[in-house]
């Protein structure tokens, strides 16, 4: 895949007008990630009823590839339950860093468009982000970083 | 045993024949997502010429061995070929010894010497270090460790908009705790060059010895460290031509006499028992261990080639270069330029309206134009004039104007893309 098409049109609409993008008045669970290596950082505000996620928001300060993730993201997770949301999650990223194989059944959908940032090893944080956010926010953890100990992405990408 | 200099004499020629540069440099052959690679992070590192790819396989080849050791044939040629190196670059900064010139690893290594060898000695509880806002990290975080060691204070020089000095509240901060100053010859990403000279002889007016960070000025000025009359001068060879690994730290010699041990182990003593140790002379002193013989050899090649090419040619033409980019730049509507120094060298950092740089890279990528994305190490210079982080093309001698006209095409499609 070329880095043409990763910017494919949706990618580039999410960027545009971001889904579900600002805060909740109530959130149940939140945390925030942040991409060290860039400054990017992002909010995410949730709703939890029992095993769903009701509501979900965020907002921050990212490039197209991360914005587009987390809108996508956002709409894709709406109502479902938790134990679906970390299976995309973890499907997400196993994709964005090479491990899935697309050819076997998964469940990602249209988020397949961002198969391509494998081929982008400084651009798989990009895109991982949102997700890294919304599995905190999931286990209620404050804050995330692409940079934490879990991120199979953690090795450095430079820094001169 | 003969000893091998290579210096080959400066030709110094005030026009540079970039055709016939370029064709030194293999790399520049290469293709990137199918279109001509175009250079533009040479900021972050240069490329090296084929003359000092082939000084490394000749001294690879037919001269390696431990330096300083040996009594053979090949210890004693490694051993004269790295001194060659010192006095190659003791003539091109112009240091007034050879012994000043002290082989390290790069800039962060040869500031690093200075704050454990001079630092821990000299600068104590209550004293005060003067930086700037432009630094690099590399050049803020080690005093920063040293002043919470010691109890010392870091006041930091602010900058105007454009990204200058402000050089009266330089001069405010002085007072009689003032121990230190540290302070880049060129900002790494906005390209400002700094006032230096008269910066040192402010601050040795007053007593205070200064070093200088000058990884982004030695490929790009004449450097003369005796007439800037600076104490500590830090550069790096994979900025200028020649292997990572390897960088110079310049000390004026009653410095370094002065200043303890960085690093402790083999051929910076004299002698060692379990009782006592003591040190070899400068520059011995500072280079414990077998150093990057290999990268020395190599740096004292690449100056070699930037002597040839002539450094006063390749700073008039870099200025064409970036004063030929700048007006591009300045006709496209949306992107702000980001460092607007009346005097700078050939770095354009900027910022796209509503694209975020990340995305500016991965799509100029695409053409085959390589720039810099992000805080380029100098998040302080980054809060201050409230950017993020930004795209920054930094050019070489061996770009040409059709070079800059291919990456201004490139920002075009990177807009029609996000529009």
């Amino acid at each position: 895949m070329t880095t043409k098409s990763l910017y494919q049109e949706v990618i580039l609409d999410h960027n545009r007008k971001p889904r579900n993008y600002g805060k909740l008045d109530k959130a149940s669970h939140h945390a925030v990630g942040h991409n060290p290596l860039c400054g990017d950082h992002l909010d995410i505000d949730l709703n939890l009823e029992g095993e769903h996620i009701e509501g979900i928001a965020f907002h921050g300060e990212s490039c197209a590839i991360c914005k587009a993730s987390a809108s996508m993201m956002t709409t894709v997770v709406k109502g479902k339950s938790l134990a679906d949301a970390e299976m995309l999650i973890k499907e997400f990223r196993d994709m964005a860093t090479g491990t899935l194989d697309l050819a076997h059944p998964h469940h990602l959908g249209r988020l397949t468009v961002f198969a391509g940032v494998r081929d982008l090893p400084t651009r798989v944080k990009c895109a991982i982000l949102p997700w890294h956010t919304l599995h905190a926010a999931l286990n209620s953890v404050s804050t995330t970083s692409t940079e934490a100990e879990d991120d199979p992405m953690h090795a450095a990408i430079g820094d001169a | 045993m003969k000893i091998i200099d290579s210096t080959l004499q400066p030709q110094i020629d005030s026009t540079l024949d970039v055709a016939r540069v370029r064709a030194d440099f293999p790399i520049l052959k290469l293709q990137v997502e199918g279109k001509p690679l175009v250079y533009l992070d040479n900021a972050a590192s240069s490329q090296m010429p084929q003359p000092v790819i082939d000084r490394l396989v000749r001294y690879q080849t037919s001269q390696h061995a431990n330096i300083n050791r040996g009594v053979h044939y090949l210890s004693e040629t490694a051993t004269a070929e790295y001194e060659a190196v010192r006095r190659k670059l003791q003539r091109f900064i112009n240091a007034r010894e050879d012994r000043e010139v002290i082989f390290t690893s790069g800039t962060t290594d040869s500031i690093n010497l200075v704050m454990h060898g001079y630092g821990r000695k000299f600068i104590g509880a209550g004293d005060e270090i003067i930086l700037t806002t432009l630094e690099h990290h590399s050049n803020i975080v080690p005093w920063q460790m040293l002043a919470e060691e010691k109890g010392a204070r870091i006041r930091v020089v602010p900058i105007n908009d454009a990204g200058e000095l402000l050089i009266d509240e330089y001069e405010k901060l002085f007072n009689e705790r003032t121990k230190f100053v540290g302070v880049m010859h060129v900002s790494n990403a906005l390209g400002t060059v700094n006032p230096i000279r008269e910066m040192i002889a402010f601050a040795h007016a007053r007593g205070v010895p200064v070093l200088v960070d000058g990884a982004q000025a030695a490929p790009h000025m004449k450097v003369d460290v005796q007439d800037l009359d600076c104490d500590f001068y830090a550069f790096s060879g994979h900025k200028m031509c020649g292997p990572t690994g390897i960088g110079i730290l310049y000390g004026k010699a009653e410095f370094l006499e002065r200043m303890q041990p960085f690093k402790g182990g083999g051929d910076m003593i004299l002698s060692v028992t379990f009782e006592r140790t003591t040190y070899n002379s400068i520059p011995h002193k500072f280079e414990a261990g077998t150093p990057p013989i290999a990268a020395a050899i190599g740096l004292g090649a690449a100056v070699d080639y930037l002597s040839n090419v002539g450094i006063d040619a390749i700073a008039a033409y870099e200025v064409e270069l970036l004063t030929y980019a700048t007006e591009q730049m300045r006709q496209i509507p949306g992107v702000r330029i980001i460092g607007t120094a009346a005097k700078k060298t050939a770095v354009l950092s900027f910022e796209m309206a509503g694209v975020h740089p990340h995305d500016v890279g991965t799509l100029l990528n695409q053409e085959g134009v390589a720039v810099r994305t992000g805080h380029h190490c100098v998040q302080p210079v980054m809060l201050r004039l409230k950017v993020p982080a930004t795209t920054r093309a930094s050019f070489a001698f061996y770009n040409t104007m059709a070079e800059v006209d291919t990456f201004i095409a490139g920002i075009r499609t990177v807009q029609k893309i996000f529009i």
